[in-house]
C-alpha cells in the first residue's frame, strides 16, 4: 500500500474514525494566541474542564500588540484586557506563556520553529489560518476556529474529515531576484484563492528542495491563500539541521529515536494524489498583486489583466480594481506607493530582512514613503542587530519596530490610512485588511525594498 | 457552545451577489478584541454597511429594508481567508441561521457548523436562479430542509439536495457540539496520548 507523506502523518494520529463523519485526530502541539483563545478558555470554564495537556500547549501574544514602546502599559483598554486574559488563562492552566516583552515573544508561527516546538511528523494546530507555515518541517499543521481551540484545550483532539490530496511540483531553478514569496504568489495566481479548497498540498520538486527552511515556511504559510487547509514539504537534512539542538527538540537517545521516524516521512514513489500540478520554476518572475485577493497577482512587468481575459465574475473583478484605483491593462511598474510593510508570519524572518537590506544598502528610503519594518520575533530582532543589518537599514533612513503581527491585520495601531498604497510582504490584500480603506500590494521583501527606495513599484532586478 | 437546533427553515433571504467574500469583510480584525462572544452581529460586514464616518451605506443589501430573513445568499468562495470564528459568530448573532453559496472556504464552513449556522452549497445555476428570484421579488422564500437535505424556492419546482456528513447533521438537528462527543471518549484519547511522545 503506497501512501503520501500526508497520509502517513494523518493516519498515525487518528484516535477514532466516525462512520459517515470526521476523524478524531490527536494533536501533538497546540499554539495559542490572545485573539482566538479567550472564548475557548471561557467555554472550558463553563464546562468545569481543565486543559488536558498543558505540556503540549504554548501561548504567545502577537496579533493585538503594539510594535513600539512595548515596555509601557498597552494603551488600548480592550487590547490590554485581551492580553491580560491570556496571561491569566495560561497561568491558571499551567501553560507556557511568552507575553509582551518576554525574550521568546514573537509571532506564533515564527517562534514555534525557532524553539523547536515545530517538528516533523507532528500534528500542529492554532487558531490562526497561517498555521500552515509549520508544514515546512513535514508536519501536518492547519488553522482552526475557536470552538476547535476549545476542543483541543479540553481533549487534545479535533474532529476533521480527512482532506483530499494535491501535489504541486515546481522543477527547474529560480532566476535572480525571484524569491520563495514569488513562487507562492505565482502558484496562487494560477490556482486562484479557491483552487485548493478541500485539499492538503504537498510541495515537491527541485525548487522547494533548494529553498532554505525560511523559504519553505513562506511557501507553506501561503497555502491557505489558495484555499488549502495546509501545505507540507518532506523533511530532509536541511530540516534536521535546522531543528537540532533547539529548546524543545528531543536530545540524545530521544533524538535518535525521533530520527528513525522522521526519516520515513516521505511520499512513496507510486502514491497517487487526487490532483497534481507541475510548474517550471525558471518561468517565474518577481510577483506583485494588483487586486483585493491574493490570487490577483502577476509578474511585475506584466499589465493588469482585462476582465474578459479571466474566468468568472466580471462585476466582482471590476469592483476590486475600483477599490484599488487601478484600470485593466495598467502597468504596475511606476505606480506610486505610500507605505512599505516588511514583516508578518509570511516574511518576518531573518532571511527576509537580509533580502530587504541587500537592495536598500547604499541607497536611501524615498522621502514620501513610510516604512514599517517589523521583525517576527525577538530572536529575529536580535539577529538583525548582530548581523549588522540594523546599521545598514538606519543609514538608509529606515527604523526597526518591535515584534508582532502589526500591519498584516492592523488590529493594533499599525494601520495603513484610507486610500493609501502599501507594498506589503504579508499575506492578504483584502479590502481594508491593513486598515479601513487601505490598498495593499503583496510582494516579496526584495520587491518591497525596491519600492521603498524608489517610491514607486520597481522591478528589483533593475537594482541588483 | 450551545446553539439552537436546526430542522426546517422557511425564510426570505438577503442576497449578497459578490464572489470571494473573505472573513475580513465579514468581521474586520479591529472588532476581534472582545474576550466574550457577544455583540459581533453589530459589526457584521462593518465596512460594507457603514462609511468611515459611520453613516449608513444605503445601497448595501443588509441596509436595504426590502431584504430580510434569516438566510444569507452569497457568491462563490464565501468565507475565504482568516480562520476567525468571529465571522461565523457575527453571521449567527446578526440573525442568520443559514448561508447559501455555490462554494465555501473550508475553515469558515467548519466554523459555521460548529456554531449552529448551516452552510448550504448549491450549483452555480441554482444560485443564479435564487439571486434572480430575490431580485424580482424580495419576499421570495427559501425552504431549507435539513432532515431531507434539500433547499427549494417556494412556489416553484426548483429544488436541489445538499451535502452534509451524517455526524454533523445529527449535531445540527440536536444542537450538540463536538466537545460533547470528545468528552465522552476521553479515556480512549488518554490511552492514545500515553503512547504518543511529546
Amino acid at each position: 500500500m503506497s501512501n503520501t507523506l500526508f497520509d502517513k502523518v494523518w493516519d498515525s494520529h487518528v484516535v477514532q474514525k466516525i462512520e459517515g463523519g470526521p476523524d478524531v485526530l490527536f494533536i501533538d502541539r497546540h499554539l495559542v494566541h490572545e485573539v482566538t483563545s479567550p472564548v475557548a478558555f471561557l467555554g472550558l470554564k463553563n464546562r468545569g474542564a481543565k486543559v488536558m495537556s498543558p505540556e503540549r500547549t504554548f501561548a504567545t501574544a502577537d496579533h493585538n500588540t503594539p510594535t513600539i514602546n512595548q515596555h509601557l502599559p498597552v494603551a488600548d483598554p480592550l487590547s490590554a484586557n485581551q492580553l491580560k486574559a491570556l496571561e491569566e488563562n495560561a497561568a491558571e492552566h499551567g501553560i507556557s506563556y511568552w507575553g509582551l516583552g518576554h525574550e521568546k515573544n514573537g509571532i506564533v508561527h515564527v517562534v514555534g520553529p525557532e524553539y523547536g516546538i515545530t517538528q516533523p511528523g507532528a500534528t500542529i494546530v492554532c487558531g490562526d489560518s497561517h498555521t500552515s507555515t509549520h508544514g515546512a518541517f513535514g508536519a501536518i499543521a492547519f488553522g482552526i476556529g475557536t470552538s476547535e481551540v476549545e476542543m483541543v484545550l479540553s481533549t487534545q483532539c479535533i474532529m476533521q474529515p480527512k482532506p483530499k490530496s494535491m501535489r504541486i511540483t515546481v522543477n527547474g531553478s529560480l532566476s535572480k531576484g525571484v524569491t520563495p514569496k514569488d513562487v507562492a504568489l505565482f502558484i496562487i495566481s494560477q490556482l486562484s484563492t479557491s483552487g485548493a479548497t478541500g485539499y492538503f498540498v504537498e510541495y515537491a520538486g527541485d525548487v522547494f528542495k533548494s529553498l532554505s527552511m525560511e523559504g519553505r515556511m513562506t511557501v507553506c504559510n501561503l497555502s491557505i491563500e489558495m484555499g488549502a487547509r495546509g501545505g507540507i514539504i518532506a523533511p530532509d537534512e536541511k530540516t534536521f539541521e535546522y531543528i537540532k539542538g533547539r529548546e524543545f527538540t528531543p536530545k540524545g537517545a530521544a533524538w535518535d529515536k525521533a530520527m528513525d521516524y522522521w526519516s520515513t516521512l516521505e511520499t512513496d514513489a507510486d502514491a497517487v494524489f487526487d490532483k497534481e500540478y507541475t510548474f517550471d520554476g525558471s518561468a517565474i518572475e518577481p510577483m506583485i498583486t494588483y487586486g483585493t485577493n491574493p490570487g490577483m497577482g502577476m509578474g511585475i512587468t506584466n499589465g493588469i489583466p482585462t476582465a474578459e481575459s479571466l474566468d468568472g465574475g466580471v462585476s466582482t473583478y471590476k469592483k476590486s480594481l475600483d477599490y484599488m484605483g487601478y484600470k485593466e491593462g495598467d502597468s504596475m511598474i511606476g505606480k506610486k506607493i505610500d507605505f512599505v510593510f516588511l514583516g508578518s508570519c509570511t516574511n518576518g524572518r531573518i532571511e527576509d530582512f537580509r533580502a530587504f537590506t541587500e537592495i536598500i544598502e547604499g541607497r536611501k528610503k524615498a522621502d514620501h514613503v513610510t516604512a514599517w519594518l517589523v521583525p517576527g520575533s525577538h530572536k529575529v530582532l536580535n539577529a538583525i542587530k548582530e548581523e549588522g543589518l540594523l546599521d545598514k537599514l538606519e543609514e538608509a533612513g529606515f527604523e526597526l519596530r518591535e515584534p508582532g503581527c502589526s500591519a498584516c491585520l492592523a488590529m493594533n495601531d499599525d494601520k495603513i490610512p484610507a486610500g493609501k498604497y502599501a507594498v506589503s510582504t504579508s499575506n492578504r490584500n483584502f479590502e481594508g485588511r491593513q486598515g479601513p480603506g487601505s490598498r495593499t500590494l503583496l510582494a516579496s521583501p526584495t520587491v518591497a525594498a525596491a519600492a521603498a527606495v524608489m517610491g514607486v513599484v520597481t522591478d528589483p532586478r533593475s537594482l541588483v | 457552545m450551545a446553539y439552537d437546533k436546526f430542522n426546517i427553515l422557511k425564510s426570505s433571504a438577503v442576497p449578497l451577489p459578490i464572489e470571494n467574500v473573505d472573513t475580513d469583510q465579514i468581521i474586520p480584525a479591529r472588532f476581534l478584541k472582545a474576550t466574550e462572544r457577544v455583540g459581533f452581529g453589530d459589526n457584521l460586514f462593518r465596512d460594507w454597511r457603514y462609511n468611515q464616518d459611520n453613516t449608513v451605506k444605503v445601497d448595501f443589501p443588509l441596509n436595504d429594508s426590502k431584504y430580510s430573513g434569516s438566510i444569507l445568499v452569497g457568491g462563490k468562495n464565501f468565507g475565504s481567508g482568516s480562520s476567525r470564528e468571529h465571522a461565523a459568530w457575527a453571521v449567527y448573532d446578526y440573525g442568520f441561521r443559514c448561508v447559501v453559496s455555490s462554494f465555501f472556504a473550508d475553515i469558515f464552513r467548519n466554523n459555521c457548523l460548529n456554531v449552529g449556522v448551516l452552510p448550504v452549497q448549491i450549483s452555480p445555476e441554482f444560485l443564479e436562479e435564487i439571486f434572480t428570484a430575490i431580485n424580482e421579488n424580495p419576499e421570495t422564500k427559501l425552504i431549507v430542509d435539513l432532515p431531507s437535505q434539500t433547499i427549494s424556492l417556494e412556489g416553484t419546482n426548483s429544488s436541489e439536495s445538499f451535502d452534509i456528513n451524517s455526524y454533523k447533521k445529527e449535531n445540527m438537528l440536536n444542537g450538540f457540539d463536538d466537545i460533547d462527543y470528545l468528552m465522552n471518549i476521553k479515556d480512549q484519547i488518554g490511552e492514545f496520548a500515553k503512547n504518543t511522545p511529546l
